[in-house]
């Protein structure tokens, strides 16, 4: 139990009358590197924003390190928790958006610094380093003082990665990162999170490029009409998979 | 030599040049009542702004009707309302006294300009995108903080030039204050014309006026120009923005906006 890092049981979630996630169970143990495919609309997009409640849900629950998300436990009843709870507890949870979302009036120093100073409270010069040292892991060791609108796609998409590790979170979440990217930078995002997942980051990946969920997954998560409909090894999923849907949605994008 | 159209440049000359020591307190006072009310306009704005923005419904609606009334009726109305319907104290800070008139302008002017300014305030806040408060609040920060630290810096950027507007209407505004007996710069030339009969009195204040909105530009060209210089690659220079406030036509035969 102890290093089980996400718990979630039967979420639900409806958008208006369109029922988006129809009971999604999912557990990520540490160091795990999980995959989401599927085709859009299939709800893997709204699932993992429900993982640091930028969704409320409608049911079930989410717990990450144990502790339970967006809501407080009210007898048998969950109740949605108050915001400065909210907040300290997305502290825990990275995420990198598909459309990266910059502070486009900050550097790229000053983007990756900003919540380890003003959320968690570090000190300046210690957040500095620890900045410093996360854009160079990421490649960026000469674009401290760039402003993201003088970065590429690639580029930014890899400061927005630095800034969510910044924060030290015991879960990483990756909404499509590699899809507002022009081809020829795809690659140089996905070697980064690549490292990322070899170094033992714990992360859920939400994406369409098979060849990351190959060789950098540990397991790779088919969902489709608001459910995981099946979930294996690469090598099983890629291979040998067993459910209609995942045949056919493979075959129509490998 | 003062006819129906000939200036009588002397009184002017005297007048910008080599003014009566009560022409400093005038100008003081159209000043500091022009950045009292607008500061305070601006936290209007903002709070209304934000209550417009509200999921709790209340709000929203005092909001609407807040911005609903104060733009619907003349200011001189609200002023004359403000003035006559409260007893309003003046406030005593050793060499510097605001009268109660100038009290009460100072509110009537603000309530009024907060009703603008929410809508400049808003539409600032909206042209920020909105993954830039999912991005605050997943790195932790609450509504509050994302606001101050993310949101209002980027909505600033298209607040500033409106607002910059908007104080320049609110320095001339002030005038109107004279009604209600506040000794200010229109009040000084209304007493001098009704001493000596001489209507360049009138002309000379305005140039005055001239001069407050003109320096005014300058201070919003480099303000505009300090909130550019950070995200954009090709910013102007500080000689375009100030050419810009000079002269917005400019823009058009430079082709500034059509990079």
């Amino acid at each position: 139990m102890t290093d089980v890092i996400l718990h979630a049981e039967d979420v639900h979630k409806s958008f208006g009358r369109l029922e988006v996630l129809k009971g999604v169970s999912l557990e990520v143990t540490k160091g795990e590197t999980v995959c989401i495919i599927g085709p859009s609309g299939s709800g893997k997009t709204t699932f993992i924003r429900c993982i640091n409640h930028l969704e409320k849900i409608d049911g079930g629950r989410i717990e990450v390190n144990g502790q339970l998300i967006g809501y407080r436990q009210k007898g048998d009843k969950l109740v949605e928790d108050s915001e400065r709870n909210i907040a300290r507890q997305r502290t825990q949870i990275g995420m990198v958006f598909q459309r990266f979302n910059l502070f486009p009036h900050k550097t790229a120093l000053e983007n990756v610094i900003e919540a380890p100073v003003h959320v968690l409270g570090e000190k300046k010069e210690q957040a500095i380093g620890l900045g410093k040292s996360l854009l160079t892991r990421v490649g960026l060791g000469d674009k401290f003082d760039t402003y993201p609108g003088k970065l590429s796609g690639g580029q930014q998409q890899r400061v927005a990665i630095a800034r969510a590790l910044a924060m030290g979170p015991a879960l990483m979440l990756f909404d499509e990162p590699t899809s507002a990217l022009d081809p020829e930078v795809i690659g140089e995002v996905l070697s980064v999170m690549e490292e990322l997942a070899h170094a033992g980051t714990t992360m859920i990946v939400v994406t369409h490029e098979m060849g990351f969920a190959r060789k950098a997954a540990d397991r790779v998560l088919m969902m489709d009409d608001g459910l995981i409909i099946e979930e294996g090894t690469p090598e099983h999923f890629f291979d040998e998979p067993t459910h209609e849907r995942t045949k056919q949605f493979l075959s129509k994008i490998l | 030599m003062h006819g129906l159209v000939a200036v009588d440049w002397h009184v002017i000359w005297q007048q910008v040049f080599h003014p009566h020591a009560i022409l400093w307190h005038v100008l003081w006072a159209t000043v500091y009542i022009s950045i009292a009310s607008q500061a305070l306009g601006v936290l209007l704005g903002l709070l209304a702004a934000l209550a417009r923005m509200s999921r709790f419904a209340p709000f929203r609606w005092i909001s609407a009707i807040y911005v609903w009334i104060f733009r619907g009726t003349p200011l001189l109305v609200q002023i004359f309302y403000v003035y006559f319907a409260f007893s309003w104290p003046s406030l005593n800070f050793g060499i510097w006294t605001v009268s109660d008139a100038a009290l009460a302008g100072i509110v009537a002017l603000s309530i009024n300009e907060g009703a603008y300014m929410r809508e400049i305030i808003r539409a600032g806040i909206d042209s920020v995108d909105r993954g830039q408060m999912e991005a605050a609040k997943s790195v932790g920060m609450t509504y509050g903080k994302a606001m101050r630290r993310i949101i209002l810096p980027q909505a600033a950027r298209v607040i500033v030039p409106p607002l910059g507007n908007e104080f320049n209407n609110m320095m001339k505004n002030t005038s109107l204050l004279f009604t209600i007996g506040v000794f200010e710069l229109f009040a000084y030339s209304e007493q001098n014309y009704s001493q000596f009969f001489i209507a360049d009195y009138f002309l000379a204040i305005a140039v005055w006026y001239l001069l407050l909105t003109t320096v005014w530009a300058f201070i919003q060209a480099w303000i505009e120009r300090r909130l550019a210089v950070s995200e954009r690659g090709d910013e102007l220079s500080f000689g375009e923005r100030l050419e810009l406030a000079w002269n917005p036509m400019s823009a058009w035969t430079r082709g500034v906006y059509r990079r």
